[in-house]
């Protein structure tokens, strides 16, 4: 995780003392360890543990905080399957998580290899640095940015495509490419985090086997398919499970440029928890579409960690 | 697998000059993509440096042919940009101390002392890394509301403090350092305090970096957690002032809206700049062992 040599500092030679008596030792030491831990666990509790019960909790009631709950049973989760907001917030979501993985693995595998290529040192520096940025800047307060350049008639967006010979797009304004522009400024700024893994990635494969292939008559994209990918599948896997947890959580994005419009083109699950939980106040139905979210995220990760013990090759 | 001969060597050369016939087209492809990636933060900043009536120009003029910072006296005017500043300096800041001191201590404990439980509660650490924080957010919610900190800033704070990540970050760290420190220490008679104050705490410098750094990134460009819990104008914290103000604002003072932005980029820059490397290490580990 870091590289940071460490020294042993000298230290002067140690005087005879008498062996510790174990018991004290042991009790201070655990003494120690309680309240070093206290702080963490005390929150983690507090903040994690406890709400995750409460969600469950909550879900099987129907509260508007204001009135007591009213014991709800499985109501709220039958509701999801009929409310058509959230079905379509999870359908969207769905297809907001395929389009916008998908694509950033592809743009950041694609850049790691090109940058992993030969060139100046410090030009891969600047490379590295610049797919990066943007993942140091807020996703709020680029998608301020982002719903200029994508504005139809002034955009900056549109006037690049029509200097490619293509019509304005009405991004924000029309149902389909409303996705697209949030798939599009997601990537944008989500890519680069995929990057560093490939490039992380790429420089643990030795050498050796580049040039083993390399004398077996593999060049190019026939190299990359066939013994760069099957060595990078692990920081394959790694990504797009990241990925796709990430994605699933999609928020601020659409939040800011559309508001999940038009309609509900642009939905998403967790705008869906909090426009019913802090507009509707729709406690136990907000919490029941968060746990749903919540096995939605686990069985993915389960599934992909089943089907990468197939296909994932570790050396 | 290391069997290149001399032979070989040469015919590896012959087929790298071969296939690299463009290496030009590659580091060409490359530069417009990295163009493509800086042109938002680019037309920002220069968006923000011109007149009002220059703000839609198309082409985008790169450098403003009338440079005026009237936007940036627009943001002072229309928001009070000091306290949205100091409401997420604050914010920030405390978060950041308050992870390397929780994780620190807790990161030690797990690596470097032995007690009843270990396994267990290192496991529920673990086990929270995988929880995101939108499926928690309505309990979260109540139980600040039961302690009537929503609508404060110590509500955005108190909850951020645990970090599952920085707590296993940290345990690697101290891992990573040499058992014999502590057993020197020891038989010169210093207690389990003592090793860590004297031994151990002052090498956990770069680690408390990472942890920090990575907190400092996060927190400052936060906006869910803040949306949900501040509701009055003088709790906000930037990314959520800035959002509010492109919304009263509508398309009418584009200008002002991104001379905002540019000011709320300026400590994200910093850092950025100051410490890529433990914010590289922290990001591309954060994400792995999510």
């Amino acid at each position: 995780m870091t590289d940071t040599q460490i020294q042993a500092p000298p230290r002067p030679p140690a005087p005879a003392v008498t062996a510790p008596r174990p018991s004290a030792r042991e009790r201070g030491t655990r003494l120690l360890a309680a309240l070093f831990l206290a702080p963490t666990i005390v929150g983690i509790v507090v903040f994690t543990v406890v709400p995750i019960v409460g969600s469950v909790v909550l879900s099987l009631f129907h509260w508007n905080v204001i009135d007591s709950p009213s014991f709800a049973g499985t109501a709220n989760y039958r509701e999801m399957f009929t409310d058509s907001t959230v079905l379509v917030s999870f359908r969207n979501t769905l297809v907001f998580m395929v389009f916008a993985v998908a694509l950033q693995l592809l743009i950041a595998l694609t850049l790691a290899l090109a940058v992993n290529g030969r060139m100046p040192t410090w030009l891969r520096s600047v490379f590295r640095s610049a797919f990066f940025f943007p993942l140091v800047l807020s996703a709020a307060s680029i998608s301020v940015v982002m719903k200029y350049l994508f504005n139809q008639d002034f955009g900056v967006v549109n006037w690049l495509l029509g200097l490619i010979g293509i019509a304005p797009v009405p991004w924000l304004t029309s149902e389909n490419s409303a996705m697209a522009a949030v798939v599009l400024v997601y990537v944008w700024q989500q890519f680069g985090f995929s990057f560093l893994l490939f490039v992380g990635g790429l420089n643990n494969i030795p050498k050796e086997i580049h040039e083993a292939a390399a004398l077996d008559g593999a060049t190019g994209l026939r190299k990359h398919l066939n013994v760069t990918l099957p060595l990078l599948s692990p920081t394959l896997l790694v990504a797009s499970v990241v990925g796709i947890i990430n994605a699933l959580q999609v928020f601020e994005q659409p939040y800011v440029l559309t508001n999940g419009g038009p309609g509900d083109a642009t939905r998403t699950v967790v705008m869906v928890i909090y426009e019913s939980a802090f507009e509707q106040l729709r406690f136990g139905e907000a919490s029941a579409v968060g746990v749903l979210l919540f096995v939605l995220i686990m069985a993915v990760t389960a599934l992909q960690f089943r089907l990468s013990r197939r296909f994932v090759h570790y050396q | 697998m290391s069997r290149v001969s001399p032979l070989s060597q040469a015919t590896l050369t012959l087929s790298r000059t071969r296939h690299s016939l463009a290496p030009w087209a590659r580091i060409a492809g490359l530069t417009v993509c990295a163009l493509l990636t800086l042109g938002p933060v680019i037309w920002t900043l220069s968006t923000s440096l011109r007149t009002p009536a220059e703000s839609f120009d198309l082409p985008p003029r790169i450098i403003p042919a009338d440079p005026t910072v009237d936007a940036y006296r627009g943001v002072f005017d229309q928001i009070d940009v000091w306290l949205l500043a100091l409401n997420s300096t604050l914010v920030t800041a405390l978060i950041a101390v308050g992870q390397m001191i929780t994780a620190g201590l807790a990161g030690y404990a797990f690596a470097r002392l032995e007690f009843r439980f270990k396994k267990p509660l290192f496991g529920l650490v673990l086990a929270t890394m995988m929880v995101p924080l939108q499926v928690t957010i309505v309990p979260v919610f109540l139980v600040l509301k039961s302690m009537s900190l929503t609508d404060t800033l110590l509500g955005l704070i108190i909850p951020a403090f645990p970090t599952a990540f920085g707590t296993f970050l940290m345990r690697q760290y101290f891992l990573g350092m040499p058992k014999d420190l502590g057993e020197a220490a020891m038989l010169d008679g210093a207690g389990p305090w003592r090793i860590f104050r004297s031994v151990y705490a002052p090498l956990a410098t770069p680690g408390l970096a990472i942890v920090g750094v990575l907190a400092f990134n996060y927190h400052w460009n936060e906006f869910f957690r803040p949306l949900i819990l501040e509701t009055s104008g003088q709790n906000y914290t930037l990314p959520l002032g800035l959002v509010s103000l492109q919304g009263n604002l509508g398309t009418g003072s584009i200008s002002v809206v991104l001379a905002g932005v540019v000011l709320s980029m300026i400590p994200a820059v910093a850092v950025f700049l100051v410490g890529q490397r433990p914010l590289r290490e922290g990001i591309t580990s954060a994400g792995v062992n999510r």
